[in-house]
């Protein structure tokens, strides 16, 4: 009835920018797949135009089906009208890299102990898989964590729809095609030789852009908010976005060899490169690992325990602290190197100092229960989340200590450094992403959670691997660097080098037992959130749904 | 009004927010980063170091592409026990002019910043083709294929064009003849050897496969690993002339 008044519906800036920036896209890619110097590259280019193709059809679709109006930003009753597609989208991700992620994981770790499932191919060997399995926890697994949950917390707590039409699918979908361009490489051999930043020069384009209008999207969303204030937790995840941006910059100016060859090679050579890389390896501990996932605590705790955060004034001391502590500590990873002394002696003292501001935020993190312990008892999501939280206490005390230089020449290039990894990625990250999932997949499809009885097996299946991992690593490197120094009342080196990598063999094989602990568990999580989305929905909690105007 | 108050500034300020969280980034990493690229006694004074030849270069990128800096360190630490099984602590210039750096961060395997030199051509074959041949307990995977792969130098000069700009001393002579000094290199008693040998001082000029024929990927990687850490004349070297 109202057609006759409806506006004519015309073709946005976004859409027909967007469709016509991939187009150009996609032309590009095809001549420089049809020119590519190797294989390889050909392979990512016309990923590359296959994308962009899919892209702008899905635009074109997405065009025709949709209603000549935006999307209003508040419902008829007045309540906000959220966007939570891509959430889901980036929720789903992040559960499917994440069990992917774990199972590379286990791979490696036997390779370790038995190194005949190396299969001497150059596509399933360590050098090639290490690197996946790094970047599919922590890119792909963390990453989506990362942007599902800042999308929904930016929208709930500034009451605000997320900003954009196109751009948060735009971010979810660049994003998750950066992870299969950057993950397909390594098994390719296509990597640019720095721990954490392998992607070459034209992925770390590709995710500047994404992360550029990542930074844009939640921004502008802020912009919209009708609480005066903005919530802690968006302080921490704009740190961790804006950061991510300076550190990726910082870390991969490149020069290709050639656009139509996949190699780079990067613009700071030797001891800088070396301060350089661990600025960016440690801040990527810092910011993406850390502060994302503050951030995440500070929205999750609070709300599944249902009381306010513990103390305000700790919160503005600690985030201040721990950005700007943060960033000194990279030096830590390059002890008794060639990296002069004055630099190296001041990312010890500031890795120190780091201690006290990681404790404020864990303080933060698990005093928020007050009045509420006895729900550890009944809600096993909670004890993951809070447990997380105890996770990382201990590895960011862990860390101080290991940043001494005395520490650190025993402990450097062992396995203690693998554990200790380990101890803030199951523990900490991985929990409290969990904790943050068992949360928000409910929420997202007005479900109950399947079974909280699962949520229980999945927490003790992978705590015993989680302790299982560590322990194992801390007993396998405190030996190997102690075997590396022992001498003989001769005076001589008391072991040969492969002595000690033999020594390593049973710890390995108690390593991969706690990987695969861990995999257990998420399969079971994964299983759990299965059964959620398909059971019926929740009738009365229901979201008001958007209803068309009459 | 107290200080708590004052805050509020940034909680309602999302630019305001997102310039404090800068500034409060730039401080330590501008403090670290900077003085290293200016500060003269950042990279030690040394005599031998040399850029790779193209052969060696090749073998870097393939070390890089299969990611043996990731069980492999190549930075020796001024400890006595590193010392005694590895040699000389590393020196900043002898990775200066790595792009990138493959100094490492874990010892699955041995360090290699000193490796060349101490095995033959032939222990290096035996040992990519199958490690627990030579290695009984050894757990590094097989390189079998790098023996049955011929070398891609089909762009080399362009790889040395991009180093060059990126500040490594390669002459125009060097990138010309690059092609021909990956053959040169890799061949037994070649009479260019001599001339290779004036550009790149010290170099390593055998076949590496040790039947001569096609320069294949385990040839080159051979030849990086050979020439790793033999640059300086640690006998000639004055430790306190560099003390930083």
């Amino acid at each position: 009835m109202a057609n006759a008044l409806a506006p004519q519906k015309r073709m946005t800036i976004g859409e027909g920018g967007l469709a016509l920036a991939l187009t150009a896209l996609a032309l590009l890619t095809i001549v420089i797949a049809a020119k590519a110097y190797t294989p390889e590259y050909a392979f990512h280019a016309y990923l590359f135009t296959a994308a962009s193709i899919a892209a702008v059809f899905a635009i074109a679709n997405r065009y025709f089906s949709r209603p000549a109006e935006k999307p209003p930003l508040f419902t008829a009753d007045g309540r906000p009208n959220y966007n939570m597609g891509p959430v889901k989208f980036a929720t789903v991700a992040a559960m499917l890299w994440g069990i992917a992620g774990f199972l590379v994981g286990v791979i490696i770790a036997l390779q370790l102990a038995f190194p005949a499932l190396n299969l001497d191919l150059p596509w399933t060997s360590f050098g090639r898989l290490r690197p996946l399995h790094t970047s599919a926890v922590i890119f792909a697994f963390g990453g989506n964590v990362l942007i599902a949950t800042s999308f929904y917390v930016v929208q709930r707590t500034c009451r605000a729809r997320l900003a954009g039409d196109l751009a948060p699918w735009f971010v979810i979908l660049g994003y998750n095609f950066f992870i299969v361009i950057a993950g397909t490489g390594y098994l390719l051999g296509i990597t640019q030789g720095k721990e954490y930043a392998e992607p070459e020069w034209y992925s770390d384009l590709w995710l500047t852009v994404v992360w550029v209008v990542y930074l844009l999207v939640f921004l502008a969303t802020i912009w919209r908010r009708t609480e005066p204030h903005i919530y802690v937790a968006n302080w921490f995840y704009l740190a961790f976005i804006v950061t991510i941006a300076v550190l990726h910059l910082g870390n991969n100016p490149a020069i290709p060899v050639s656009i139509f060859s996949s190699k780079s090679y990067i613009a700071w050579s030797g001891v800088q490169d070396a301060m350089v890389q661990w600025w960016y390896g440690h801040n990527a501990v810092g910011f993406f690992l850390t502060a994302g996932f503050l951030a995440i605590m500070y929205y999750f705790i609070p709300k599944r325990a249902d009381r306010p955060v513990y103390s305000y004034r700790l919160s503005i001391i600690h985030f201040w602290a721990l950005i700007f502590l943060y960033i000194w500590a990279g030096p830590h990873h390059l002890h008794y190197t060639a990296l002069p002394d004055w630099a190296q002696t001041l990312g010890m003292t500031f890795s120190i100092m780091l201690w006290m501001p990681s404790w404020g935020g864990m303080i933060n993190g698990i005093m928020t229960l007050s009045g509420a312990w006895d729900k550890l008892r009944t809600d096993p999501v909670l004890r993951m989340m809070v447990v997380s939280v105890a996770f990382y206490g201990m590895s960011t005390f862990e860390g101080p200590m290991m940043s001494v230089k005395v520490v650190n020449s025993l402990s450097h290039y062992t396995d203690w450094t693998i554990g200790h990894v380990h101890s803030g990625a199951l523990g900490w990250v991985a929990y409290i992403s969990f904790g943050a999932i068992y949360c928000l997949v409910p929420w997202l499809w007005n479900r109950r959670l399947y079974s909280l009885k699962l949520v229980n097996w999945h927490f003790w299946v992978s705590t015993i691997g989680i302790v299982l991992y560590i322990t194992s690593m801390w007993v396998a490197g405190i030996l190997q660097g102690l075997m590396w120094r022992a001498y003989t009342a001769l005076g001589f080196l008391e072991y040969s080098f492969v002595e000690t990598v033999e020594a390593m063999h049973p710890f390995y094989v108690i390593r991969a037992l706690g990987g695969i602990l861990f995999l257990c568990g998420a399969l079971i999580m994964a299983f759990n959130l299965w059964m959620t989305v398909n059971s019926q929905a929740v009738a009365g909690e229901a979201e008001i749904r958007l209803q068309p105007a009459e | 009004m107290s200080l708590w108050q004052k805050h509020a500034i940034f909680e309602k300020n999302s630019i305001v927010l997102l310039l404090g969280i800068l500034v409060m980034i730039a401080v330590g990493g501008l403090v670290e980063i900077v003085p290293l690229f200016y500060l003269k006694n950042t990279i030690e004074k040394v005599d031998g170091v040399r850029p790779y030849t193209p052969l060696e270069l090749a073998g870097r990128d393939i070390y890089v592409r299969e990611g043996c800096y990731l069980c492999h360190s190549q930075m020796i630490r001024p400890l006595r026990d590193e010392v005694e099984r590895y040699g000389h602590y590393s020196l900043a210039a002898e990775s200066m002019y790595d792009h990138p750096f493959q100094w490492g961060s874990k010892r699955n395997g041995p360090d290699l910043a000193r490796i060349g030199g101490k095995y033959s051509d032939d222990w290096h074959r035996d040992h990519l083709r199958d490690p627990r041949s030579v290695v009984p307990g050894s757990i590094m995977p097989g390189y079998g294929f790098l023996e049955n792969t011929d070398l891609d130098y089909a762009h080399i000069q362009q790889n040395m064009k991009v180093q060059a700009m990126l500040g490594v001393p390669y002459t125009d002579d060097m990138i010309s003849r690059a092609r021909e000094d990956v053959v040169t290199q890799d061949t037994a008693d070649s009479p260019d050897a001599v001339d290779l040998a004036k550009r790149y001082p010290k170099v390593n000029a055998r076949s590496f496969s040790g039947k001569g024929g096609r320069v294949t990927e385990a040839d080159a990687l051979i030849a990086y690993l050979q020439k790793l850490g033999t640059e300086v004349d640690f006998k000639m070297y004055d430790d306190k002339a560099n003390i930083r």
